[in-house]
């Protein structure tokens, strides 16, 4: 039993932050409010200025296994995780194999369940292999507890597969999340297209491949009634067109990460192989227009998308360089960085890092609720730390963040009422 | 020991240091056509070209004003797919380093590989070209070769004709020009000429006809075959009908124009052979003769640590 004092806490009736105390009981939320007396055998945490979240629900991020253990492991994933506040990812299918199987989806479960603090939910393959030749079992997949389907990084590119897709998906309810860049447009490219990456001599992505993918998919998803997810949305046009879906009420959600909203293409002078990303850091404008879809509510989700590399798959000729970001230990700092400067209300922030993430793979986690699991974030909002690439915890090192100064420090993470980091 | 500088790109170079290199570099024209070549302020240096796209004119200029300082020279020409398989560039690096290597002439087909080869090496670096970046010695010598015919390299309006996109050379001589005061125009169809490129303060011309109107420098850049095959062009026939130099395109430039181009050419794409062995106009051939002294300059500068 656990009596969290002096805190914060998000009470979602209200929508805002208020003081109180939060009691945590048998690995659960048993009860919130001003005061909660004194509980028999209670452990007391007291955190004068700190708040309490519920654990970070990451809806986005390759974990290097099975297959890229030289990246990161489960295990070592689990204590960035921990570390970064985050107690849910979902985790992307682009592994070697594939999580196209119904047994690879129960091992990524299982392999989360191990770590004892971060619960795995596995998106399986959209395409057997991730190939984007022939759909995957959907039915089977989902009945192993397959959360939604994708191929992770790459794009499904056949309009005709995309279509087949959605409808096929849509008879179990489940989703199709794009990795949204017209394929073609952005074969081969490097760093978005402008001036540059036209100085840098590096192949350029259009802006507009995201646009012309989000396009494509919003009206295949429409003809098929199907459900699609757009992830890492980076460009305001293609925002422009999920805030129409929406509004016409179509079967449309996205996701962005921090580094398109708190970055821009500035990020790889230098050829700075850990700004290269994928889609690639955009425009100044865009990432403005990521920051208003954030505050108006168009994009769903913060989500980490991290994609761990070693110095080896990045200490290359930039083009040739593996694009990624690892971004589970700066999760809710840089999503914080936003509150400090004004841009979104730190409930506003909490949401896009818990509930909302929560509520759209269907899980009970994400609120401070009476009987909602003990995963638990405390933090300081105003606490400081800096990004430093090798410093990071977790194997993984390929911040684009590095050097970056964030306030917001985690103080502790519970997972299930047991603390899992401080 | 003190960190190396080295030759990445013309940015990065300011106005005064690009005219204190021409200036070192018309004093070696100068004593090459004397006879007297010799020199030692080189002696006992160690020059590495590490060459990882082949190239006959470059290396071979950077071999003989190395030579001509009194370096030794080593060329060491690597295939980039044995590299991509196996030894990473960084490994190539730490070879060097182990070799005591002072100044490293680097030609790679990635854009930005010299820059990181530079974090790693302690020798100094020199690009010689990278991918679709930059090729800052070829800008240079092509800046002495008008600087000596044009008396200035200010004021001057430069027509660059071709396949920009893919251009290394296009990209220094733009950086070079434009930050010396001349007027730059880039002419090409719209499928070769990258994104963005205005806001470099250069004009943009898809009609050949146009663009040279009035040029006193025209450049014509190689257009390599693969753009054609990459549906960039639908063919050289046509490339050369619209964009290739030939004498009537020419008329509508200066009559004291000069024609230009870094090589290897390809005669009947982007220049007509008419217009390439044309003594008057075409300076094609003092190009390669003022890219041993513009080399030699640059080795020589940063070798003493001057300059740049």
């Amino acid at each position: 039993m656990i009596l969290f004092r002096k805190i914060r806490y998000l009470d979602s009736a209200a929508q805002a932050l208020v003081e109180g105390e939060v009691l945590v009981k048998n690995g659960v939320i048993a009860d919130f409010g001003p005061s909660l007396g004194d509980p028999d055998g209670a452990k007391i945490i007291e955190a004068e200025g700190a708040v309490l979240s519920p654990g970070l629900v990451d809806m986005r991020a390759s974990l290097g296994e099975p297959g890229f253990e030289y990246r990161e492991t489960i295990s070592s994933a689990a204590l960035a995780a921990a570390a970064g506040g985050i107690t849910t990812i979902a985790v992307l299918p682009d592994s070697s194999p594939a999580i196209d199987d119904p047994a690879l989806v129960r091992l990524i479960a299982t392999r989360g369940a191990e770590t004892g603090s971060v619960t795995l939910l596995p998106y399986a393959a959209a395409t057997r292999g991730c190939g984007g030749q022939e759909l995957a079992e959907y039915g089977l997949l989902k009945a192993a507890g397959a959360v939604a389907f994708t191929d992770g990084a790459k794009t499904i590119a056949s309009s005709r597969l995309m279509r087949l897709a959605l409808s096929y998906a849509s008879g179990f309810g489940m989703r199709i999340v794009q990795h949204p860049e017209d394929y073609e447009l952005a074969k081969g490219g490097a760093a978005t297209s402008g001036a540059r990456a036209s100085w840098m001599g590096l192949p350029g992505i259009p802006a507009a491949a995201e646009a012309i993918c989000v396009a494509r998919d919003i009206r295949l998803a429409e003809m098929a009634n199907g459900a699609v997810h757009f992830a890492h949305i980076t460009t305001g046009e293609a925002l422009d067109l999920i805030r129409r879906a929406k509004d016409k009420g179509l079967a449309v959600t996205c996701d962005t990460a921090p580094p398109y909203f708190d970055l821009n293409e500035t990020a790889i002078g230098d050829y700075r192989t850990y700004a290269k990303l994928s889609p690639p850091l955009r425009a100044e404008s865009d990432r403005q227009a990521v920051l208003a879809a954030l505050q108006d509510g168009t994009i769903d989700a913060i989500a980490s998308d991290h994609q761990p590399r070693d110095a080896d798959d990045k200490r290359l000729p930039f083009a040739e360089a593996s694009p990624g970001g690892a971004g589970l230990a700066t999760l809710l700092g840089v999503t914080l960085a936003q509150v400090q400067s004004g841009h979104l209300t730190l409930p506003q922030a909490l949401a896009l890092l818990t509930a909302r993430p929560a509520a759209w793979l269907g899980i009970n986690t994400g609120v401070i609720a009476k009987g909602a699991p003990a995963d638990l974030c405390l933090f300081h909002p105003e606490r400081s730390w800096r990004v430093s690439a090798g410093q990071l915890p977790g194997k993984a090192q390929n911040t684009p963040f590095d050097g970056r100064a964030l306030e917001g420090m985690v103080l502790g993470t519970w997972k299930a009422g047991i603390r899992v980091f401080g | 020991m003190t960190s190396p500088k080295h030759l990445l790109g013309i940015e990065g170079l300011n106005p005064s240091a690009v005219t204190s290199l021409l200036d070192l570099a018309e004093s070696y024209v100068l004593l090459n056509r004397s006879g007297k070549t010799q020199r030692d302020s080189l002696r006992g240096r160690t020059l590495i070209n590490l060459f990882f796209e082949d190239s006959t004119r470059t290396r071979t200029s950077f071999e003989l004003a190395g030579k001509r300082l009194g370096a030794d020279v080593i060329n060491m020409s690597v295939s980039t797919s044995s590299v991509t398989k196996g030894e990473t560039l960084l490994d190539t690096a730490a070879t060097l380093n182990a070799m005591n290597c002072d100044l490293l002439v680097v030609r790679h087909n990635r854009s930005g590989a010299p820059a990181l080869l530079a974090q790693k090496v302690e020798a100094s670096v020199i690009n010689a070209g990278d991918g679709t970046h930059e090729h800052p010695t070829q800008a240079l010598l092509d800046a002495l070769t008008i600087r000596r015919r044009k008396g200035r390299i200010s004021g001057l309006t430069v027509a660059i004709c071709g396949d920009i996109a893919h251009s290394r050379v296009a990209r220094s001589n733009i950086l070079l020009l434009t930050m010396m005061g001349n007027f730059v125009r880039v002419i090409g169809p719209p499928t070769l000429i990258p994104s963005g490129i205005e806001a470099a303060g250069v004009t943009v011309f898809n009609d050949m006809e146009e663009g040279l109107t009035g040029a006193d420098i025209v450049m014509a850049l190689r257009l390599q075959k693969e753009r054609m095959s990459g549906g960039m062009v639908p063919s050289s026939r046509e490339f050369f009908a619209f964009y290739g130099l030939d004498r009537r395109k020419l008329g509508f430039a200066k009559p004291d124009a000069l024609v230009m181009h870094p090589g290897p050419m390809n005669r009947g794409v982007e220049i007509d052979s008419d217009i390439a062995d044309d003594p008057v106009r075409s300076v094609i051939k003092e190009q390669v003769e003022m890219g041993v002294a513009v080399r030699m300059a640059v080795l020589d500068a940063l070798a003493r640590g001057e300059i740049l």
